[in-house]
């Protein structure tokens, strides 16, 4: 059976001075493709630890991790930097937009990092910026794009390069409540094309968007529900 | 990533921060615009030296006669006439090394043109002493082997000569009186100018030497010559021309081993290599303390770089968790910093050209812009850009991506 994601007894231990945190304690959940799961969880349960091992930017202590069928657990710096590139898609709280530099190419980013064509370049991020509903604001500086604008942009550039998952860290904290329903229609319409999405956030009803829950405590999860 | 992309990105940087990239490439501008100047005011003064070589002559020997002892005094070098026409013709001919020679007297005399008078030195000579200065006539014609053969009443002028005979007129064909005998002027000289010893080489007159030795100079020998100047086939050859000669003149004047020679031979070549050492020295002080600004420039650029990397911790954040790898994250902040120092290099390089150019007419200082310097200094500049962005580029690309991402 094949998993996009799947995590066995992921442990990450953090080590300051001569105290030890453990911020996970043993988690092993696996997601399909086409799955859309919101992790749950008060601050300190784990959930961005968890969320950082699978983007790839933080390596677990113990336990194994395969994602789309690669064991990505002794990988080094670069080839997990390619990884990051070619099978994830990044989604902020703050955007995390490069202020200064036109949505399209903010779009771009990850393309010009995977080596592709200046020609082809443009074309997908303009057929991304689409997906998102922004069309005719490509050329508009994030400064000059509203919050739930910023975020679009934030999706364009995580779809762009067709990863496995997308990853989305609180992609609602910084909005409004008329604009976080905007941007939540948005990621489900996104699934219901068959993109694989996994989401943080401690909002009950932003959750309530997902197909699938799960709720961390402690480290650990302690729900899981469909 | 493609370069193009990564110099994109570079300048991008650079143009948002306009006023801070252009005070942080003042520093490299000022040392390269420096290097640059020094330089091109070095060579000029190396390029002055040269050409004062070439106007004397750099393989040149000087044969003089000795001093002569008489009645227990002894006169200086070239008081005696040791030396005679026969001996120079010797030199030409048994000497392989040595190209030409010529022989000169060299007495002062009262020149008279009209009501005009003037106190000069009269050289007699033959025409291979033009040949070996290098020193062609203005107006008229030189001195011809004819002129010597039959002692014609004829002399060749130096500027000063001229102007203080006669004025802005022209002295070719006119009779002037030397010693109160008449010489037809026949060619006026070029302007030769100072030598190095600081003798004004215009004011003099030449004439054949036949015709000194028999009006001008009174001698003991009827074909007594004062100093030789002897041209040695190339400049490698100038030692074993000297050598030659001394063998050929101690054979010539029955000089055994213990006796004292009754000529010496000096060649300028050293004099003149003193000279342009110095000058080296000179430009290589003045190269040394513009490239202490460099290095102050470099530091300013290493310091500049290091708060951009500060600053913009979230977009390197931004970047690797997109994709981007070490080596990209280097090499942007490396472009960056490289860009920095070049376009400082370029700047500078066009500044230190116009300050030379100024220096040169104000002070009308020759000054001389090579290649070579400006080669010298793109690279040096490009090199401090690598050498002092290398720290903070690196600090750059090893940053921790979440740590970066959560940077406020």
């Amino acid at each position: 059976m094949n998993r996009v994601i799947e995590l066995s007894d992921i442990r990450r231990v953090f080590t300051m001075g001569d105290q030890q945190f453990a911020a996970l304690k043993g988690v092993s959940f696996s997601v399909s493709p086409g799955e859309f799961v919101a992790i749950m969880g008060a601050s300190g349960s784990g959930k961005s630890t968890c969320m950082n091992v699978l983007g790839c930017l933080d390596r677990p202590t113990s336990g194994s991790y395969l994602l789309d069928g690669v064991d990505v657990g002794g990988m080094d710096g670069d080839q997990l930097a390619e990884i990051r590139n070619r099978k994830l898609g990044f989604v902020f709280q703050g955007f995390n937009l490069l202020a200064r530099t036109p949505a399209v190419e903010n779009v771009e980013l990850p393309l010009i990092y995977a080596g592709v064509h200046p020609r082809d370049r443009r074309s997908r991020a303009m057929v991304a910026l689409e997906m998102v509903g922004l069309s005719g604001k490509e050329n508009n500086h994030p400064s000059q794009l509203s919050g739930g604008q910023q975020q679009r942009v934030a999706i364009a550039r995580a779809l762009v390069n067709q990863p496995a998952v997308i990853l989305a860290d609180e992609p609602t904290g910084n909005l409004d409540s008329s604009t976080s329903e905007e941007i939540m229609n948005l990621f489900t319409s996104l699934n219901r094309q068959g993109i694989t999405i996994i989401m943080v956030t401690h909002e009950a009803d932003v959750a309530a968007y997902a197909g699938r829950r799960m709720t961390f405590k402690d480290g650990l999860i302690i729900d899981d529900t469909n | 990533m493609d370069f193009y992309q990564t110099l994109k990105i570079a300048l991008r940087a650079l143009r948002t921060n306009k006023m801070r990239s252009f005070l942080t490439m003042l520093g490299i501008i000022i040392g390269i615009a420096a290097v640059i100047a020094m330089m091109a005011v070095g060579a000029g003064a190396r390029h002055v030296i040269s050409q004062q070589i070439a106007s004397i002559g750099s393989n040149i020997i000087l044969v003089l006669p000795g001093s002569t002892t008489s009645g227990g005094l002894r006169t200086g070098s070239g008081g005696a006439q040791t030396l005679t026409s026969d001996d120079v013709r010797a030199i030409m001919g048994e000497c392989p090394s040595v190209e030409m020679a010529a022989p000169t007297t060299r007495s002062s005399a009262l020149l008279v043109s009209g009501n005009m008078n003037w106190s000069t030195v009269v050289m007699g000579t033959t025409p291979e002493l033009f040949a070996i200065r290098e020193w062609g006539v203005a107006a008229g014609r030189s001195m011809e082997q004819q002129d010597v053969d039959s002692a014609a009443k004829v002399c060749l002028m130096g500027q000063t000569v001229a102007e203080n005979l006669f004025g802005s007129e022209d002295p070719v064909g006119k009779i002037i009186r030397i010693k109160k005998v008449p010489f037809t002027v026949i060619g006026l000289l070029d302007r030769k100018g100072q030598s190095p010893q600081g003798q004004d080489q215009d004011d003099a007159v030449f004439v054949p030497l036949r015709t000194a030795q028999r009006n001008l100079v009174r001698t003991q020998t009827p074909n007594s010559v004062g100093a030789v100047m002897v041209k040695a086939r190339n400049e490698a050859l100038l030692g074993k021309a000297e050598e030659e000669i001394q063998s050929l003149l101690n054979q010539r004047h029955r000089i055994t081993n213990g006796k004292e020679a009754d000529y010496s031979t000096r060649n300028l070549s050293e004099i003149l290599a003193v000279a342009e050492q110095s000058s080296r020295a000179m430009s290589l002080l003045l190269g040394a303390v513009a490239s202490i600004s460099l290095v102050v420039g470099g530091i300013g650029i290493m310091n500049i770089m290091l708060v951009s990397v500060t600053e913009r911790t979230r977009e390197i954040g931004i970047r690797m968790a997109i994709g981007a790898r070490k080596g990209d994250i280097l090499l942007q902040f490396l472009t960056e910093a490289v860009l920095l120092t070049m376009i400082g290099g370029v700047t500078g390089i066009v500044l230190g050209a116009a300050g030379a150019t100024v220096v040169s007419s104000i002070l009308s200082w020759p000054t001389l812009i090579s290649v070579e310097s400006i080669s010298i200094a793109f690279f040096f500049s490009a090199l401090v850009g690598i050498f002092f962005g290398f720290y903070p580029a690196r600090k750059a690309a090893s940053l921790n991506p979440i740590d970066a991402l959560r940077y406020e």
